[in-house]
């Protein structure tokens, strides 16, 4: 369960949202909306503690995610604007190097499945480098895939996808809440889920 | 499950790290080019009289080679700030202490070593016998750690700022005096025909010190640039 | 007694610090040119004149407390610095960027005193004595921590990356000042000092504890005003700044 608590968030001399607060159960997704610069990243570095806020406090099951530390990192995926793919390396080294850093070193088998999946297991022995855009995205959402993870903070993940792999990423986390996993998106596209999302405006 | 993750996740990050410079291929050589450069220049500066150069060869090597050193360190985690990887690895499960160690550990290994292995020949350019060239090696193989490490600090501190690479050497120059009187000194004592032992127990002390704080600094500092 | 804990925190906030620092800094500096004058008399007239070096060496009594405030304040600065990261409070982290300036000048100034000092001493303008090279590095040490400070836009990423800067620094200060006291005997070279019998030490003292002391109260002032600049500059988007009567243009 995630809580969030009166959340305010200033960058430099703006004040970006102020008085945030919700909670999810297991199950529930968030949908993050707002114009650009009204601080969606910002609230979900917040979330993901990567970021402090300047007011306001985050839980998770009842205990501050400060004081948790590197167990709430255990459950939690965060998918943000960059890919953190390495350019250099091919989608199958990057997705086992992603999976080591989980401290879970998963089989090629597992890995294939995962950028099969998302249609990208075309493409495994180029370099990210010489991929497109939207390959390279899904490439970083396969790792959702991969890496089993109860709560995911993603941040435009739309971005550069055409409409299957939209398809193929909504189901993903269809099935993800399904799964009783919680979910918070921001994207200036609809995302299509069949499961219910609240939404929560910044402006 | 705890212990067994975290040796997997140090591992992975040295192995993706030396898989990345094994595709460039640019790490060790620019910094290998760089050490060569550097003592290559200053017999063209001071004049090629060898009793004067064999003199100046502790300083001048090890100089050089913490200049080598220095100028990799932009390189250690701007790549990783930059294309949201260093994100990943402060979320991930094991602590991050231990991944700043592996980062340095990596670079250390294409940017350090390199240089322990390279200076014997550069100080058979100067003259030096063997036993000095023995301790020159020695010194510099317990000094380049403690570099790296407390490069790795100035790198943490200035991610994605404007000037980073004048900055870093105006941050870690005066952090550097110690390591370099230590380990040149002990390389200066082989010279002048006296024990090192003194000069490289304190080396080996420095290296001990920064092994215990530069992680946590660096830690805390990459948190901190990204906030 | 509980009344007094309550009164001080409210000072921790830059709104009710600032006519406070204004008030204080004028009185530090008042002190500052009484105990100056009063060492500068002790330094020129009370202290005799040295046997081997003649008038020259009075110059000490700036180099020498010159070089106690740059160690002693790089200490304070780093206190405050930490202070501001721990406690996450934004005065605090102003104090120590008030400070750095002042320090970083009087570092500069016991270089110039010491080339000074050297001069007449040993024909050179610069010796590369223990004490001098520490306190090159410590100059390099504040350039280092201003300028970091100066590179980040973000003003709150600033205050905490440079605190980081400022506590490693403190912790190596002593083993800086090791190495190069080791690596200053290990090649035996000459010292800017004095080498005296204990009689004139007295005078000589008392001098230097009074240039200190006007040092200090100098420090306290100057930093005092420039944390006042700092605020109005970080605050200047905050109401309790544009209402002031010199924001008011």
């Amino acid at each position: 369960m995630l809580d969030a608590t009166d959340l305010e968030c200033v960058r430099g001399t703006r004040r970006l949202f102020k008085g945030v607060s919700f909670r999810l159960v297991p199950g529930e997704c968030l949908f993050v909306q707002g114009p650009n610069g009204s601080g969606k990243t910002s609230l979900l570095r917040i979330l993901s503690g990567l970021a402090r806020p300047e007011r306001g406090e985050v839980r998770w099951d009842g205990q501050a995610i400060g004081s948790i530390g590197p167990e709430y990192h255990a459950l939690l995926a965060y998918c943000g604007h960059a890919n953190a793919l390495k350019e250099d390396l091919t989608p199958v080294e990057n997705l086992q190097a992603a999976a080591a850093l989980d401290g879970r070193p998963s089989t090629l088998e597992a890995v294939r499945e995962a950028l099969d999946a998302f249609g990208a297991g075309a493409f495994h022995v180029l370099p990210v480098r010489a991929l497109s855009q939207g390959q390279k995205r899904r490439v970083a959402l396969a790792r959702l895939r991969l890496c089993a993870r109860r709560l995911w903070l993603l941040d435009e993940p739309l971005a550069a996808l055409d409409a299957s792999a939209q398809t193929t990423f909504a189901a993903m986390v269809d099935r993800h809440l399904a799964g009783a996993g919680i979910a918070v998106l921001t994207s200036h596209q609809p995302v299509g889920l069949r499961a219910p999302t609240r939404t929560l405006s910044l402006s | 499950m705890s212990s067994v993750s975290a040796t997997a996740a140090f591992r992975g990050i040295v192995r993706r790290d030396l898989r990345l410079a094994a595709r460039r291929k640019s790490e060790p050589l620019f910094t290998l080019g760089f050490f060569v450069l550097v003592a290559s220049l200053f017999p063209l500066g001071v004049g090629p009289e060898p009793e004067l150069l064999r003199r100046i060869a502790p300083g001048v090597l090890w100089v050089a080679a913490l200049l080598a050193s220095m100028l990799a360190l932009g390189r250690m985690l701007s790549a990783d700030y930059e294309d949201g990887t260093l994100e990943q690895t402060v979320l991930a499960p094991v602590p991050l202490q231990l991944t700043v160690c592996a980062k340095v550990l990596a670079h250390w290994l294409l940017s350090g070593l390199p240089l322990v292995l390279v200076s014997p020949l550069l100080a058979l350019q100067y003259g030096l016998p063997a036993d000095v060239i023995a301790h020159l090696a020695l010194s510099l193989l317990i000094g380049t750690p403690a570099l790296s490490l407390i490069g790795a600090i100035a790198a943490s501190l200035t991610l994605g700022v404007r000037g980073a690479g004048v900055l870093i050497a105006l941050l870690v120059l005066p952090l550097y005096v110690p390591t370099l009187v230590f380990g040149a000194g002990a390389v200066d004592a082989v010279l002048a025909g006296l024990s090192p032992s003194g000069n490289l127990s304190l080396l080996g002390a420095v290296l001990i010190l920064t092994l215990l704080f530069a992680p946590p600094a660096a830690a805390a500092a990459i948190r901190i640039s990204l906030e | 007694m509980s009344n007094g804990i309550v009164h001080w925190f409210r000072f921790a906030s830059p709104q009710s610090f600032y006519p406070l620092a204004g008030k204080m800094a004028p009185w530090f500096a008042a002190l500052a040119g009484l105990l100056g004058a009063a060492g500068l008399w002790i330094a020129f007239f009370v202290a005799p004149t040295d046997a081997q070096q003649g008038e020259s060496y009075r110059i000490i009594f700036v180099h020498v407390p010159a070089a106690w405030m740059s160690m002693f304040l790089y200490v304070v600065m780093a206190a405050w610095a930490g202070l501001g990261l721990v406690l996450n409070t934004r005065l605090s982290s102003m104090m120590a960027h008030a400070i750095a300036p002042t320090g970083a000048m009087f570092a500069f100034l016991a270089l110039w005193t010491g080339a000074l000092w050297g001069r007449p001493t040993w024909g050179t303008y610069w010796v590369w004595d223990a004490r001098l090279t520490s306190e090159l590095v410590l100059f390099f040490l504040y350039l280092g921590y201003m300028s970091l400070n100066a590179a980040i836009d973000d003003p709150r990423r600033g205050d905490r990356a440079s605190a980081v800067l400022a506590l490693v620094g403190v912790l190596n200060v002593p083993i800086i000042y090791f190495s190069v006291q080791w690596w200053n005997t290990l090649h035996q070279g000459a010292s800017v000092s004095l080498v005296r019998a204990p009689s004139m030490a007295a005078t000589m003292l008392t001098g230097m504890l009074v240039m200190a002391l006007a040092f200090w109260m100098y420090s306290i002032a100057a930093a005092l005003a420039r944390v006042r600049a700092i605020m109005l500059e970080r605050e200047a988007h905050m109401q309790w700044t544009q209402q002031l009567p010199e924001a008011v243009t």
